[in-house]
This record gives structure tokens, C-alpha cells and sequence, in this order.
């Protein structure tokens, strides 16, 4: 687990929280994340069609893919789908 | 209400713990093993009451159900339809910042197993007297401890007593244990089915202001809630606060690391209600964790829990008249194990017999024995531990049988060979 995670002294007892539903993001659970090499990607949105939780968001506006850690589980689908591999799953702390 | 007797002078002071001059008067009654328990708990101010009940733990929710008929408690007295229930309710109850009771025994124990893990990973003090029973099948409804050994792992203090005596004195201590801020987890009382729960005894009661005083106001640690206040951890409209959430990967096992510094806290907090009730009643129970019997010169001695140590002091001393060095420790806490007082106890004798009412199938004997010899492995000289499996389904061992395990204790301590690490004492083979 990342170092930001507070040890079990920190803590409340219980699990009580100490912020409500919408401060905990669904995030958190990943253990990999995907990295992008920006020189390979060729904005294809073959990963933002295939994101299970639609943390690949694509703004037009910009002519940019975005990724949302809130939301991304880290399943590495991304990874794998990319035609120009693009995209390798890390963990944080690399 | 209990029968009263005249008070009479104490001869069976070895099973019946140490007697200091109680500087508090106390009434002489008889009640068996589940009268006292409920006896106990109408004294302790206990806001709710949810139980189900369930042989031979049926006495106690019977008693205390005529105490709130009859006006006598202001408790607030749950039938539910199921030990599940039960269990749920006094998890909900105990949330409030209610004090809360329960009782049951064997498969009425084993229906509250998902409960048991919820009431202790919910922090919540609970209190339960378990009337110790077998486990079908086949159908049994007599003493062993299958019930509450199986619910070693549930993060529940469990503490078993030895008479009647000492179940009332536990159940009132027990509340001041579990309700500790830094302990806050719930307590298993375990007293023998029918051996103490049915079995008329003396017992020595203080008046209900003094266990009032003893016990208490509820404590309650301290928690952040999701509104940043740091406020006392209970439901409250005024303060509100998330319990029972989810905790997956990432803090799961923080919180579960925290109810093992329940656990540890707790081996201080018993020995502290043991002494400070000592100073109330008169009466003590070895250090609250442990009660060795003769043992500080034993060259051979018998671990065990439950009545069984009330025979087994009785042979001691008719061995130490005929010259055995032999001692008895009755594990009177057996969660949290008390680790190190296990080693200074023991570390002097021989061989060791542990005993227990219970058994664990294809295991390398049972938990008492496990837990025990586990404790002992790290000391350099550790004594060479046996186990005798006995009484399960309520078999009476007779203090010949007991008495035969200090003869092989004797052979094994002169021989410094145990040719069987498992023995089953009193089975037909």
C-alpha cells in the first residue's frame, strides 16, 4: 500500500471514517497503474472505448485522452488493448 | 429469589479461590452457576438484554426475565426469534452506548458465529455468559467447552470460571474489562453446563450499590468522524458518525491489527478488576489471568480450565501429603493468552499435563493444549507437555482418573520421555 495510507495507531477504531462516502474514491483499490508513453500514442480512443469503468475519458476540446485514478481499479485492459503499446502498467511507487 | 442461608465458615477455600476479610458485607445465598450469573447481571445496570434461550444456559435469560417482569431492573429485555438475532441485537444495542448482556451455549453459541466476528470487529462491549455445552452430533446437552473453543479465533475475551462463586464475581467484573477505552471489545464468560450451571452452590454477594459504584458508567474511546469532530464512539444523533462501513484492502487489516491491541491491553485490565475486586468482596482469582495452585515448587503440574480445577486442588493436596511435588494452573483467561505469566508459571516444572474439554479432529490434540505448548516452546528448558483430552459430552472424570494423569506426569518427569503426546482420559478402548 502506498506511504499516504495512515498506519492502524492513526486510525479510529472500528472503521469509522473520517470523511464521508464521496471523499473515498473507488480508485484507491488499484495496485498497478497505467502509465502512458505519449511518443507511441497515437490517440487512436482504442482504450477509451475499451475502459470497463470509463476512467479514459477523451476531450475533443483539448484533442486529448485524460485518465481519472479516482475511478481507475488498475485492471491493465487499457494496456493490453493498445494497438501501439503504448500504455505499461506500474506500480506507484516506479 | 435465592434461598438464603445462614452463613457458615468456609472449608473448601482452595476451590473456591483466596479469601481475604471482605471489608464489605456481604449476603450469603445459594444460587447454581446460571442464577448467579443473572443475579450478577441484575446488579451491573445493564441497559439491554437480548437473548434466546438454550440448555444449559436457560436458567440465566429464565431468572432475569422474572426480574424484569417483576419490575426489579429497568432493562430492556429482548425475546428474538434467534441466537442470530440475539447477537445482532445486542451488536445494535451496544452501538447506542447501551450496556448490553446475552447469554447461550453450543448450537445457540455456534448460530451467533457471524455476529460473534461483527460484535468484535464492531468494538462493541458486549457481555455473554456461555453455559458451556457440547456440540451435535450426536444430540448432547452436557458440559464441554466445543462451544466457545470454536469461537477461539472470533476476537472475543474469554475468560472461564471455576464455581458458581466465581461466575457471579466474573460476570460484574467482565463489564468493567470490556467497556475499558483501550480494551472495548466484548467478553465470553464461560462457566461448565450443569457442573456450574446447574449445580446449587454458596454464593457470597455484594449489595447492588457497590457493584453499581464498581462497574461504572460505560467509557467510551474517542473517534474522528466524517464531519472532523472528534467525539465518543457511539450512535448519536447529535454526532453522527459512520459504523460497520467497508474496509477492503487497503485498511482491512489495520483494523483488525487494532483489535489484537484490544486483546493485549486487556491482559492489564483483568488483573486490575481482579485486585480492585479483591478489595470489594474479598476474593481473587490467582492474578486474574492465571490461578496456580502449589506450583511454585511443582516438579509436575496439570494445566486446565473450568471446574476441573476444583478436583484436581483437592488431589494436589492429598499428593503433596504423600510427598509429590504436584501443582495445578487453571488458565482462567484464555483470550487474551496469557503469555508470559504461562512461562514464569511453568517454566520451573517437569512435565505438564494440559487438559481439555475439547477436541480439534485430526489437529495435534486440542486448544488448550495448542495454545499452551506454543506458549512454552521459546523458553530454553521448556517442560515436556502432554495432552489429555477428557469429558467431552459432559463425562464425569472421576478424581481417580485425574489422579492417574499425576501418576504419568511422575514417569514422564523421571524418564524425560512422553511416549504419546495425546491421551484420552476416561474413553473406552
Amino acid at each position: 500500500m502506498s506511504s499516504k495510507e495512515k498506519t492502524w495507531k492513526e486510525i479510529s477504531i472500528a472503521g469509522v471514517p473520517p470523511k464521508s462516502s464521496i471523499g473515498f474514491m473507488t480508485g484507491d483499490w488499484k495496485t498497478y497503474m497505467p502509465v502512458r508513453d505519449l511518443e507511441k500514442c497515437t490517440t487512436c480512443l482504442t482504450c477509451v472505448m475499451f475502459c470497463p469503468e470509463g476512467a479514459i475519458k477523451w476531450r475533443p476540446e483539448m484533442g486529448k485522452i485524460e485518465f481519472d485514478f479516482s475511478f481507475c481499479k488498475g485492471c491493465g485492459i487499457c494496456a493490453n488493448e493498445c494497438p501501439t503499446k503504448a500504455i505499461t502498467m506500474k506500480l506507484p511507487e516506479e | 429469589m435465592c434461598q438464603r442461608m445462614p452463613h457458615e465458615s468456609n472449608n473448601d477455600e482452595a476451590a473456591r479461590g483466596i479469601r481475604m476479610t471482605p471489608k464489605i458485607k456481604q449476603e450469603t445465598t445459594a444460587m447454581n452457576g446460571d442464577e448467579a450469573v443473572a443475579f450478577a447481571v441484575k446488579q451491573c445496570d445493564v441497559d439491554v438484554v437480548a437473548a434466546y434461550p438454550i440448555t444449559p444456559q436457560t436458567i440465566i435469560v429464565e431468572k432475569f426475565s422474572e426480574y424484569v417482569a417483576n419490575g426489579e431492573v429497568q432493562t430492556e429485555f429482548i425475546c428474538t426469534e434467534s441466537e442470530h438475532s440475539a447477537m445482532t441485537a445486542c451488536l445494535a444495542a451496544s452501538a447506542t452506548g447501551a450496556r448490553t448482556f446475552t447469554a447461550s451455549a453450543s448450537a445457540g453459541l455456534a448460530l451467533m458465529h457471524e455476529m460473534l466476528f461483527v460484535t468484535s470487529g464492531s468494538r462493541t462491549p458486549v457481555v455473554m455468559a456461555v453455559a458451556n455445552r457440547a456440540l451435535s452430533a450426536p444430540l448432547n446437552i452436557h458440559g464441554d467447552h466445543s462451544d466457545s473453543m470454536a469461537e477461539r479465533d472470533s476476537g472475543w475475551l474469554q475468560i472461564y470460571v471455576e464455581n458458581a462463586q466465581e461466575a457471579y464475581d466474573s460476570i460484574i467484573q467482565a463489564f468493567k474489562i470490556a467497556e475499558e477505552v483501550g480494551v472495548s471489545l466484548p467478553i465470553i464468560v464461560g462457566l461448565d453446563g450443569f457442573t456450574i450451571s446447574h449445580t446449587l452452590e454458596r454464593v457470597d454477594v455484594l449489595s447492588e450499590d457497590v457493584v453499581k459504584k464498581f462497574v461504572g458508567e460505560r467509557q467510551f474511546p474517542m473517534v474522528l468522524t466524517h464531519e472532523g469532530k472528534t467525539v465518543p464512539f457511539k450512535l448519536d444523533p447529535e454526532n453522527p458518525m459512520t459504523m460497520g462501513p467497508n474496509a477492503l484492502q487497503n485498511y482491512y487489516f489495520e483494523f483488525k491489527r487494532q483489535q489484537v491491541e484490544g486483546m493485549n491491553n486487556a491482559l492489564k485490565g483483568i488483573q486490575e478488576a481482579n485486585s480492585e475486586y479483591a478489595k470489594i468482596s474479598g476474593r481473587s482469582y490467582g492474578n486474574g489471568l492465571i490461578d496456580p495452585y502449589k506450583l511454585d515448587d511443582a516438579e509436575i503440574a496439570i494445566v486446565c480450565i473450568g471446574s476441573t480445577a476444583g478436583t484436581l486442588k483437592v488431589i494436589v493436596d492429598q499428593l503433596r501429603e504423600e510427598g509429590m511435588k504436584a501443582g495445578v494452573l487453571r488458565l482462567r483467561t484464555f483470550r487474551p493468552l496469557p503469555v508470559e505469566e504461562l512461562r514464569n508459571a511453568l517454566k520451573n516444572v517437569k512435565a505438564v499435563a494440559v487438559m481439555d474439554k475439547s477436541m480439534s479432529p485430526g489437529g495435534l490434540g486440542a486448544p488448550v493444549f495448542n495454545e499452551v505448548r506454543n506458549a512454552l516452546y521459546d523458553i530454553k528448558q521448556h517442560p515436556i507437555i502432554v495432552n489429555y483430552i477428557f469429558g467431552l459430552g459432559g463425562r464425569d472424570s472421576s478424581p481417580r482418573d485425574l489422579r492417574r494423569i499425576f501418576e504419568d506426569l511422575t514417569k514422564i518427569a523421571k524418564t524425560g520421555v512422553a511416549e504419546k503426546q495425546v491421551h484420552y482420559l476416561g474413553l473406552r478402548e
